[in-house]
């Protein structure tokens, strides 16, 4: 009984985010016009998860990039940028014959792999970018990122102008990843269960995931109890770029081509930080799960499509959304309102 | 005890802070199985040594030898891989984390590169029990814990390493006296399993309740090492302050009864932790508050201080019903309040900012107008602050966070003492600060006393009751139980008191608190 209290405890702000997510996505199935018009069809269902699935893993990847640097009391604000060097790179080698050029063939299904291993590589070398300079060269993370996501954005404009990508693209693998098993089950979703199960959990009961989380609860105390706080931190934004990367993967999977967007950009790393709180983790660093911010991106891209089952008129969209997510975000501090020592209210 | 084989040697460590000298050719010789006291006052030297001591600084010379073989920490971490484990005074919990999490932190118990939480479990509930926290419980998030409760699994953290040499810096300050009883049960049995102990502590009786040699640090230097029980009080304490010391406590002036008591609380209650406390204090007047640690005396300081939401019961102010929401009303100058809070580097300071920033915050109003802040003004009340507590700063620009623990305590008092307040609540001002800073704040209190002032300190320290308040006001569970005045206030009637039995029926036997 005690134990589950703990526990709940422990969890809330992931089972919040779990409720807010599911509330908002029953809405928008059941006003969702394929339903209403035809009915709970496994079809119907199947293509309503899989478009918000497509949609909801790309942000889901971000939200869980921004999560492991949030955790450490930081911010990322470079993870936009990473995603759209990684999209542009990822538009030059997902080639089915990678290494043409050099008279190598790696073939269709190794070459693509190869591909993959090196955009996500790039994400990593990011996010390692960014570790080293907020642990060596001692810069708030903030400006930090502010810096380097202006330099991983000038590279992604220099090795591509204008979008495009090559021709000789590796669209099957695309095609796999945006398909469903069954009819109802997206693949998009098990390849990011796959993710959680297999880097998550680990990394959730690892000493340095531990120590992660004593990072941003209070570094002096992590410090003073000997725990490997560097490595602790720099691992925490290799993590968020090896994220950011997939992120880049699946746009390029969706899109087939690369591009140099800086709005997406910009908009993708805000996105990611509502994403993160919606989603229960404190931007105090500490508490909070990816598992959350998870649950998080998806909350935040249902209150985009009710919109647009609601029929609400376009031009109060943005400002409809806003105060919902504002309601949504509210939500997890009401319990302030129950506090009785008015100091817990700066906790 | 072999004496010839010390366990850990420190020789001739000196170490600088800019132009500070913090330790000047220290020196410092551990044997297993003793617990070696180090006595001094804030600024003798005792953190730095600590802190070389457990890798968090490095010495700028000097070597240190563990079994003869010379060492050297580059950080905690390698200090405790030698067995040198310290329990900081600053305490190094991690709050998000669970007591669990905390105890092992450091070298988690893993199975396949994973963390094995019930191994994990075991260790923790087992180190809880040998630290006297068996009804902690391991999944319980450090942040939900009173600092007391704190203290142990800090205790417990450290027992966990399987220390060889384990040091107390402040170790039982925050705990209460039934604690500190089971803690130094734990103490003793380590020094039996040949643990070398390093205890410091601002209280004198458990120095000698406990030590087997003990050293004192003057300006950096050891002055002296004696064996335990070889010094009275009065010699051990002039070979710390270096001059000849006596009575800390200011005479108590005998007053005529109050006709009309400048704070009245009548039946203020905060379920579960208040109920019903009533209690008057006349201008003049130093009320202290005893009893066991947690019995609501932290709370009624926050209630009368606005703090705390739904709370019932009067008060009254010269006799004027008064409802107080927030720290802003309790101070403004209707009620002029002040607390002291018990906290001083979250409640009391911002530490990275400036002396003179934190000194003004609580009196800004008194030196501003229309919101434009008269710098002329607020430099001479700062002036007459640093003056009057004799706050030893390197000028008012530095952080307050560089000064030591017993000058941060003080410009928390001088920030509120800023305000003229007109009732002053004290939580436990005194804590961790040396003997020195202490005497000069127990001649503050008398005087501002005299000046009119009506106090309430609170305190775990029964000397300081005894010494210091014309009345003290024993609590048990949330309420006043019994009130002491004058010669009443002794230590025996404050033990029995606070352990809420009848002084009169017991013997000596209620002397020494049993287990909670």
């Amino acid at each position: 009984m005690s134990e589950w209290r703990f526990w709940f405890n422990g969890q809330r702000g992931t089972l919040l985010a779990l409720a807010i997510f599911i509330a908002m996505f029953a809405i928008y199935l059941f006003n969702h016009p394929a339903i209403v018009n035809n009915g709970f069809t496994v079809q119907g269902v199947g293509n309503v998860l899989q478009t918000a699935a497509n949609k909801g893993v790309l942000l889901a990847l971000l939200a869980i990039a921004q999560t492991f640097v949030v955790l450490t009391a930081g911010i990322d604000l470079s993870v936009g940028m990473i995603f759209v060097l990684c999209n542009v790179v990822a538009s030059f080698v997902l080639v089915n014959n990678l290494g043409a050029a050099w008279g190598m063939n790696l073939g269709p299904v190794f070459g693509p792999l190869v591909g993959v291993l090196i955009v996500v590589l790039v994400g990593v070398a990011c996010g390692a970018v960014n570790g080293a300079i907020v642990i060596f060269g001692r810069l708030q993370p903030i400006v930090a990122t502010i810096a380097t996501s202006a330099v991983f954005f000038g590279i992604a404009l220099w090795m591509r102008p204008q979008p495009g990508a090559t021709p000789d693209f590796a669209k099957a693998l695309g095609k796999f990843m945006l398909s469903k098993f069954y009819g109802v089950i997206p693949a998009s979703m098990v390849f990011l269960l796959i993710l959680v199960v297999l880097m998550w959990i680990p990394f959730r009961r690892s000493v340095l995931g531990r120590a992660t989380y004593a990072v941003g609860s209070s570094e002096p105390a992590a410090y003073m109890s000997g725990m490997p706080i560097r490595p602790a931190k720099f691992l925490a934004y290799v993590w968020s770029g090896f994220f950011s990367g997939l992120g880049g993967l699946y746009i390029t999977f969706v899109t087939s081509s690369g591009q140099a967007d800086s709005a997406a950009a910009g908009t993708y790393t805000l996105n990611s930080i509502a994403a993160v709180v919606l989603g229960g983790v404190s931007l105090f660093g500490g508490r909070g799960s990816a598992i959350g911010a998870i649950f998080g991106a998806l909350a935040f891209l249902t209150i985009k499509d009710l919109m647009f089952v609601l029929n609400v008129d376009p031009l109060y969209q943005p400002l409809l959304q806003g105060v919902i997510l504002l309601i949504a975000v509210s939500i997890g501090s009401a319990r302030l309102f129950q506090v009785r020592n008015r100091l817990e209210l700066f906790g | 005890m072999d004496s010839t084989n010390p366990l850990f040697r420190m020789e001739s460590i000196s170490k600088r802070y800019g132009g500070v000298r913090a330790l000047e050719k220290a020196e410092l010789t551990v044997h297993a199985g003793r617990v070696h006291a180090i006595l001094g006052e804030n600024g003798a030297g005792k953190s730095t040594l600590i802190k070389i001591m457990a890798g968090v600084v490095a010495p700028d010379e000097g070597r240190m030898l563990l079994d003869g073989r010379e060492v050297s920490f580059a950080d905690p971490a390698a200090a405790n891989a030698a067995g040198i484990v310290c329990v900081f005074q600053e305490l190094s919990l991690i709050p998000e984390l669970s007591v669990a999490d905390n105890i092992v932190v450091s070298h988690p118990p893993t199975r396949f590169g994973m963390i094995d939480r019930r191994a994990q479990r075991r260790i923790a509930e087992d180190a809880l029990q040998r630290a006297g926290g068996g009804d902690i419980h391991p999944s319980t998030p450090v942040r939900d814990l009173p600092l007391s409760r704190r203290q142990i699994v800090e205790i417990a953290k450290a027992l966990a390493r399987k220390p060889r040499v384990l040091i107390l810096d402040e170790a039982t300050s925050a705990l209460s006296a039934s604690d500190v009883e089971s803690i130094f049960g734990v103490i003793r049995r380590l020094r039996d399993e040949g643990v070398a102990l390093l205890y410091i502590s601002h209280r004198m009786h458990e120095i000698t309740e406990l030590a087997d040699v003990c050293t004192v640090f003057r300006n950096g230097r050891n002055v002296e090492t004696y064996e335990a029980g070889s010094k009275t009080d009065e010699q051990v304490v002039e070979l710390m302050i270096g001059r000849e010391y006596h009575n800390v406590f200011p005479p108590k002036p005998v007053r005529p009864e109050a006709a009309k008591p400048l704070l009245e609380v009548r039946n203020l209650t905060w379920a579960p932790r208040l109920n019903g406390v009533s209690l008057d204090v006349s201008a003049g007047e130093i009320v202290g508050l005893g009893g066991l640690d947690g019995q609501g005396q932290r709370e009624l300081l926050l209630a009368l201080f606005g703090v705390l939401r739904g709370t019932s019961g009067d008060i009254f102010v010269d006799g004027q019903a008064v409802s107080i929401n927030s720290p802003r009303q309790a101070k403004d100058d209707k009620i002029g309040m002040a607390l002291i809070p018990e906290d001083r580097k979250t409640e009391g300071l911002m530490l990275p900012m400036a002396v003179r920033d934190n000194l003004s915050f609580a009196a800004m109003s008194l030196f501003s107008r229309g919101g434009i802040i008269d710098r002329g003004a607020e430099q001479k009340a700062i002036d007459e602050m640093i003056r009057l507590l004799a706050i030893k700063t390197d000028g008012i620009a530095v952080p307050a966070g560089s000064l030591s623990g017993g000058n941060q305590q003080k410009v928390v008092i001088a920030k509120w003492l800023m305000r003229k307040p007109r009732i002053i609540l004290l939580n436990d001002p005194t804590r961790g600060i040396d003997v020195g800073t202490k005497q000069e704040i127990y001649q503050l209190l008398r005087q501002l006393a005299d000046n009119g002032a009506a106090i309430i300190l609170y305190s775990t320290d029964y000397d300081e009751l005894i010494g210091c308040c014309d009345k003290v006001l024993v609590m048990y569970d949330g309420a006043v139980k019994r009130t002491l005045t004058g010669a009443g206030i002794t230590e025996k009637a404050l033990i029995a008191s606070a352990l809420n039995i009848d002084s009169d029926t017991q013997g000596a036997g209620a002397m020494r608190p049993a287990a909670q």
